[in-house]
């Protein structure tokens, strides 16, 4: 396959980026979309060109950490899947794939498709945690859970955050990861002696990192690779008057 | 304290709670306006003198002016919070996922916002007499202006987008004040569109009979 990249190159946070256009010969359908990525790096690398600078580690789709905007998605334009896990055959012979870091204030732009998310660590640092000792594990049935709040629990709980959400929504709000993290907390017991404080912390370090307020547009919802729901924004909104 | 008067959840809620009440207010000014449909200008003339009047009205007048308000104002300050969140635009977005009237809400309140001036001309600065008319015929008043095509216009187009306002702020406004329910929220979400076509739908009525029976 022939594919035409047109990707976002900044050599670092404070200079100026711009598009830059790569012709890619020799892609098989059977790469995923970072190996492609792996092959024009390696181009770039024998020409003496400096290698596109882009974010991945487990390469599994479990990390968070492989986010990009690809043909104007984030993630690509599959369903339920990171970027990662992107095959090169969603893409034509021929086709031109535009890609892009995740934009937002909160995310500013470290290298080309590198960005910082530390905002979305704040967040977790100002509550998304239990105070408990720590040290051998209880007996599991010690502390009885609903069966649906296990499972809800463990949906929200399945947040990688990557900043997709943020990246989809049109005012680049962290609403749905917020309400991940606090609603995997808020479902089980182990969360609610903190409830109100976690609540109270964690949006407020939210509205301090920056990120744009929720329309309920339900676009964070449509491209999070992990499915997380909107409903969890509704209980984020809950928890967080019960707090006060 | 002061946390919660300024967080972006705090902001939203009483965005919702003021466009929720909004959304009670506009039946209520459909059903008087339906009077306008009666040949006998009696009826909508007594209905207009009541809403004046009333004590309870009036106190509910300056609540209503109060929500208008206080939704604009939280409106604007989280679009404008909305719009530095992300400096940098996509050079290539794809929107379809975006559920379509929430993308414009801005855009669509803002048109109902100076509609909202020019029906205030034609109407209710009647009754501060700061415009010429007859504050106790406003039957009259409503039969003489529709007979002129470029107000229907406007009338139509704005209730057109008030439609598109209303759908996405009907189930937006639940989910902002943490009602998401499985079998529920897809329900208020057909509540909300039926509102949104009936009440736009009925209003936009009213200037077509008349200019219709005018002319």
């Amino acid at each position: 396959m022939k594919i035409t990249l047109d990707i976002w190159r900044q050599k670092s946070r404070n200079e100026k980026g711009r598009f830059v256009r790569y012709e890619l010969e020799e892609v098989s359908p059977e790469m995923s979309f970072l190996e492609m990525l792996d092959l024009l790096n390696t181009n770039l690398i024998k020409r003496g060109e400096d290698p596109v600078a882009f974010d991945h580690d487990c390469r599994e789709g479990i990390c968070g950490t492989c986010g990009m905007y690809v043909n104007g998605h984030p993630h690509g334009p599959v369903k339920s899947i990171t970027t990662c896990h992107l095959s090169m055959r969603e893409f034509k012979d021929g086709d031109t794939i535009t890609v892009e870091p995740f934009r937002a204030r909160s995310f500013p732009v470290i290298k080309d498709l590198v960005i910082d998310r530390m905002s979305l660590e704040h967040i977790q640092v100002a509550g998304g945690f239990i105070s408990v000792k720590t040290g051998s594990a209880p007996e599991a049935n010690t502390i009885p859970v609903p069966k649906k709040n296990a499972d809800e629990a463990f949906d929200a709980a399945s947040c990688i955050g990557c900043g997709a959400c943020v990246a989809a929504c049109k005012n680049a709000s962290a609403m749905l990861f917020l309400s991940a993290k606090v609603s995997q907390m808020a479902l089980l017991p182990h969360g609610k002696p903190e409830a109100k404080q976690r609540a109270r912390e964690m949006v407020a370090a939210m509205d301090d990192m920056g990120f744009g307020r929720c329309s309920n547009t339900g676009a964070c919802e449509a491209k999070c690779p992990k499915n997380i729901k909107i409903t969890n924004i509704a209980r984020l909104n809950r928890e967080y008057y019960k707090a006060y | 304290m002061s946390k919660v008067l300024y967080s972006s959840i705090s902001q939203k809620f009483i965005m919702a709670l003021a466009g929720l009440f909004l959304i009670t207010f506009l039946p209520v000014h459909l059903g008087i306006n339906l009077l306008l449909l009666n040949s006998d200008p009696e009826p909508f003339n007594r209905a207009a003198k009541f809403m004046s009047d009333f004590p309870v009205i009036k106190i509910m007048e300056i609540v209503l002016f109060a929500a208008i308000m206080i939704h604009i104002i939280y409106g604007i300050l989280l679009q404008i919070q909305n719009w530095i969140a992300r400096p940098v635009r996509y050079k290539k977005s794809n929107r379809s996922e975006t559920a379509p009237f929430s993308r414009f809400m801005i855009w669509t309140g803002g048109i109902i916002f100076i509609f909202l001036i020019i029906h205030f001309f034609n109407f209710y600065f009647i009754k501060l007499g700061l415009v010429e008319g007859d504050p106790y015929n406003f039957y009259d008043v409503a039969w003489q202006l529709f007979t002129n095509p470029l107000i229907n216009i406007i009338y139509w187009v704005s209730f057109i987008l008030l439609g598109f306002h209303l759908y996405h702020a009907f189930h937006s406004a639940f989910q902002t004040i943490g009602l998401n329910h499985r079998i529920w929220t897809p329900l208020i979400k057909g509540v909300a569109f039926i509102y949104a076509v009936i009440i736009p739908a009925g209003f936009s009525l009213i200037p077509l009979y008349i200019w219709i029976v005018s002319s």
